[in-house]
């Protein structure tokens, strides 16, 4: 659809568009960031520095950039959507030559004022490209083998080049985030359980073979394996974290031990707990009521953004809106799982709790795309 | 492109169902991450929090404080100093060699010292903290103490230490303490938690090992609250051990002290008892080292100049060294003797030097021999061929029953290390040891002191007590344990006719106080305090025929390793004996130039508590004596200003 078929007279205009936001969702991601500060105080022993301050100026340039994001027409982001991925991934392709190391993965571009991570911003950018392309797509193309090998690149693409920094959350966040992306636009439903059955026969034949002489892998990739399945196996090395993550979280029990009082906390037993590992300290000090809020939340936000998506008749803001929402689902999905144990470590933030720029940044403007189809999204049409 | 509203209402209702299918999958998933919390936060909470609080708390053993060790006296053998060292926990401190160097800067560091700390820190699990450095100064631990942000795991630490000391004075009694070994460990069934304490140190030798249970005392647990690099942040309570029992020996420090004085130089041992009650008031060993460096950990070069020492210093041979009492038998087979009625006092036994049995002479020491011999002279001038015939006439068993009955071939118990037991030997027992039948020949060799009979000073110095006494005195080693007198039943009278002891003693008095007396030289001139002894000689060696009638090779000019031992018993004062005496020169040479002078002067000291004043010695050996007294480096000199010890 081009801006001529938007009609224009039903969509708000200037300042007028304010106050047709999605403000519950405006106000439940305003909640959640509330959250995070709150644990992040209690994470720095009771103090505003050092995360809290700055992750709250983080946030509030965040909300700026939904709000500057909001305002602006859904279809100028439709029209850039194929620059801003090109963007992303020539990114991708710079951070390997200029990036900042850090945690043994080459992930940042210092641009002086902040560390930017590329592979954050690919995420929504190929939200972005896809709904694009299967706006643009005839419906009766889409699940030609042609028009779906397309958008497969387009996937693997930046997965490719995030894998190899390596950042392996990252790469499972854009790969399923895609995939979803092409299921909701209606690809059918016999490629996926093709991709599915062959996923699960390459991992059934990787183990079934093990310690016969026609095993596909070596030995020791077998362990590395191993110990990623089930860090337990590894108790004071890959297991430590993931063994006193559990440990807080399960000694929260039901009503927590109370704001500031964690003790795996306190005293430094859990790890990468103002990032990765947060949700143990919410879960620890609020307990099981603290942290089934947070889901809570999360899964309200997920709620109105899909409700936005189905009384969008807009092709292009509905998949955006979708792809959105997906993303951010399985931002705290993968993340909550990994912390719970359900999940191998694979490093992926809680989304708006967890310490961190480029993340709060790139998904507070993604909710500004989600705004912006809302707002722009035709009304009344005949 | 304009799409006709057909499309877009297809496209609609696709993506709505599509949607809907995701976001009850979504639904679902978020349902399962929902029961999981239950699971982990509500069903499984209790066994969490029981966790946190474990990784939270660490309880951490409190040594206690090793028992004293005291003498007779209350002097101070073995005490606990304080000891800074700095400990390291290797899953704590990261680099291993980043540490090291760190501390480095900070501490100096023995490069022997650290490749031990770095050898236990590999071989030792990762969370037990590894001693790096100890006896410290105050400064290089606040060195230690302010640097601890910018070096995990190590913690400066304030510990005891076990000193003595008196130095070499004890080091074969009391032992020394060292750090447990993986092979104290193993010897233990259920070790005591306490033994997991770094350096925790136990006794590895002489009354140190053996009453280690009661000087180790019970360990006092402290529960702390540490981060998760195993910092420590407080100390949530505490509760103390009970320390380790003291312990008094029977020994007097300063008559120990004298012993090993008097025997330095040689390679002797000497065993003082209190011929009332079976106190052991010395034990010496010489030479001794110092045990202050085996609880240090001994450099190899020191412990290789010990172990390549050819007078064995390490050798406890009070104890452990067994020799063959050679004349110091010889009252033994007297009594044997008397008692089985086979020999009267006054018989007189012709000695020509020498006995023939069969083709096989045995010779008397005294080439020209002794002439008649009575059973006084016989003692007084140690003829051989007298305890020859008496000896064929008793048999071996019943002189080895009469042994028995003073205390030889058999173990003394005392807390002490490597304790032998001797041998006094019996027919059946060549059989079985040696596989041959016993000799008449045998006999004849045992009758004085040669051949199978082997003695240690202690169990000469218990022969002889029990003679002085006629009283069957165990030797005691311990006084007190924590203040509790360890008491012992008295002695019973020995099964033997006094009639028959005094006949003997009459003899050992002789020696010692006729002219012709064997150790008339090492006479106490002091009349309250005349001593009773015996001579041995014992060879090393066989005298062939051609030696013998080239005659004998005198002892200095034989080389040291095969010169005979010199041994000398005695007791006194001969009226009311308060102490006996053993004293062995190994490779001394005779009994009576080598063994019975240090004798003298050992009996002296214990009876006047310290020393003697001269006009207890000889008038022509004063001057002599002087100038030993004078050469002894004593602890605690006291010239001639003794007193005669009370009982």
């Amino acid at each position: 659809m081009s801006y001529l078929e938007y009609s224009l007279r039903t969509i708000p205009s200037g300042f007028r568009k304010v106050l047709f936001l999605n403000w519950p969702l405006v106000l439940l991601l305003i909640t959640v960031a509330c959250v995070g500060f709150l644990v992040l105080y209690s994470v720095a022993g009771g103090a505003m520095v050092p995360w809290v301050e700055p992750q709250i100026k983080r946030f509030a340039l965040g909300m700026v950039l939904m709000f500057t994001v909001a305002m602006i027409p859904i279809w100028f982001w439709r029209n850039v959507a194929g620059l801003a991925y090109g963007g992303s991934v020539f990114l991708l392709f710079l951070v390997k030559f200029v990036g900042v190391s850090g945690m043994g993965a080459q992930r940042w571009i210092d641009l002086g004022f902040m560390r930017l991570q590329p592979s954050e911003v690919a995420k929504i950018t190929l939200v972005m490209a896809l709904a694009a392309y299967y706006d643009w797509l005839d419906l009766d193309k889409t699940s030609r083998p042609q028009w779906v090998a397309l958008p497969v690149a387009l996937i693997l693409l930046p997965t490719a080049l995030v894998i190899t920094q390596p950042d392996l959350g990252t790469a499972i966040l854009l790969v399923v985030g895609g995939g979803i992306m092409m299921f909701v636009a209606g690809v059918h439903w016999l490629y996926f359980a093709v991709v599915i059955a062959l996923g699960v026969a390459t991992v059934a034949a990787v183990f079934y073979t093990r310690g016969t002489e026609w095993q596909l892998l070596k030995d020791y990739q077998y362990k590395r394996i191993d110990v990623f399945l089930d860090p337990a196996s590894d108790p004071l090395g890959a297991g430590y974290n993931i063994t006193q993550a559990k440990i807080a979280l399960g000694s929260g029990g039901w009503s927590g031990r109370g704001f500031l009082q964690g003790t795996q906390s306190r005293l430094n037993f859990v790890p990468e707990k103002q990032t990765d590992f947060i949700l143990t300290i919410l879960a620890e000090e609020f307990g099981f009521i603290g942290a089934i809020s947070l889901l809570g939340l999360y899964a309200l936000i997920v709620f109105f953004c899909v409700v936005s998506a189905l009384k969008n008749p807009d092709r292009f803001g509905a998949l955006l809106t979708l792809g959105v929402a997906a993303t951010f689902f399985l931002f705290f999905a993968v993340n909550m799982s990994m912390v719970m144990g359900l999940m191998p470590v694979v490093g992926v933030p809680l989304p708006l709790v967890s310490w961190g720029g480029s993340a709060m940044l790139v998904l507070l403007g993604a909710f500004g795309l989600v705004q912006s189809a809302h707002v722009h999204r035709p009304r009344g049409r005949k | 492109m304009i799409r006709n509203p057909k499309d877009i209402e297809t496209s609609n209702r696709l993506i709505s169902r599509r949607a809907l299918i995701l976001g009850g999958a979504q639904l679902a998933f978020m349902g399962v991450l929902g029961l999981r919390m239950r699971y982990l936060q509500v069903e499984q909470a209790d066994q969490f929090r029981m966790l946190a609080e474990e990784n939270r708390i660490n309880i951490r053993l409190i040594a206690p404080e090793r028992g004293l060790i005291y003498d007779r006296n209350g002097v101070v053998i073995a005490a606990n100093e304080q000891n800074l060292r700095i400990v390291m926990v290797r899953e704590d401190a990261g680099d291993i060699d980043q540490a090291m160097d760190h501390i480095r800067q900070l501490v100096k560091l023995d490069p022997e010292e650290e490749e031990r700390a770095r050898k236990e820190l590999r071989r030792r699990s990762p969370f037990v903290p590894v001693t790096i450095a100890d006896r410290l100064a105050w400064e290089d631990l606040a060195r230690v103490a302010v640097n601890a942000p910018a070096l995990p795991g190590v913690t400066p630490e304030v510990g005891l230490s076990r000193t003595y000391p008196l130095g070499g004075d004890f080091a074969h009694v009391v032992g020394y303490v060292g750090p447990v070994s993986d092979y104290d460990l193993g010897k233990l069934e259920n070790p005591d938690p306490l033994l997991q304490i770094p350096r925790f140190q136990i006794g590895k030798l002489g009354v140190e090992a053996r009453l280690e249970d009661q000087l180790r005392g019970s360990a006092g647990t402290r529960r702390i609250e540490v981060n998760a690099v195993g910092r420590v942040m407080r100390e949530l309570d505490r509760v103390d051990g009970t320390p380790g029992h003291d312990i008094q020996l029977t020994i007097d420090a300063g008559l120990q002290n004298f012993v090993q004085a008097r025997m330095s130089g040689e390679s002797a041992a000497s065993v003082v008892m209190d011929t009332t009650n079976g106190d052991i008031l010395a034990i010496g060993s010489a030479p001794s080292y110092d045990p202050n460096k085996f609880v240090r950990g001994i450099s190899v070069a020191d412990y290789r100049k010990l172990t390549d020492d050819i007078f064995r210093p390490l050798a406890n041979k009070a104890v452990q060294g067994t020799y063959p009492p050679g004349s110091t038998f010889k009252m033994v087979v007297a009594l044997a003797a008397l008692e089985e009625g086979l020999i009267e006092p006054d018989e007189i036994i012709r000695c020509n030097g020498f006995i023939t049995l069969g083709k096989r002479r045995f010779h008397c020491w005294k080439r020209g021999g002794h002439g008649k011999v009575d059973l006084n002279k016989s003692l007084q001038q140690s003829c051989d061929v007298f305890y020859y015939t008496i000896a064929e006439r008793v048999g071996i068993e019943k002189i080895t029953a009469m042994a028995r009955k003073f205390g030889l071939g058999q173990r003394h118990d005392l807390p002490m290390s490597g304790i032998a037991a001797g041998l006094a030997p019996t027919k059946s027992w060549k059989l079985e040891n040696r596989g041959k039948e016993w000799l008449i020949g045998d006999t004849l060799n045992s009758g004085i002191g040669q051949g199978f009979v082997l003695a240690s000073p202690l169990q000469l110095a218990v022969m002889t007590a029990r003679l002085a006494s006629g009283r069957a005195l165990v030797p005691r080693l311990i006084k007190t344990v924590d203040g509790i007198e360890n008491t012992a039943p008295e002695a019973p009278l020995l099964d033997v006719d006094p009639a028959h002891l005094d006949l003997v003693r009459a003899g050992m008095f002789a020696v010692s106080n006729s002219q012709r007396g064997t150790a008339y030289r090492s006479r106490i001139a002091e009349a309250e305090y005349q001593m009773a002894g015996k001579t041995g000689t014992s060879q090393v060696r066989n005298i062939t025929k051609a030696e013998r009638q080239a005659g004998v090779t005198k002892n200095r000019d034989l080389p040291w390793e095969r010169r005979d031992h010199a041994l000398f018993v005695a007791f006194a004062p001969m009226d009311a004996p308060q102490v006996a005496v053993s004293v062995v020169v190994e490779h001394g040479g005779g009994g009576s130039t080598a063994a019975a002078p240090i004798a003298r002067d050992i009996v002296l000291q214990a009876l006047y508590g310290g020393l003697p004043p001269l006009t207890a010695y000889p008038a022509a050996q004063r001057r002599q004596i002087e100038e030993l007294q004078q050469s002894l480096e004593l602890r605690t000199p006291k010239p001639g200003q003794g007193q005669p010890v009370k009982t």
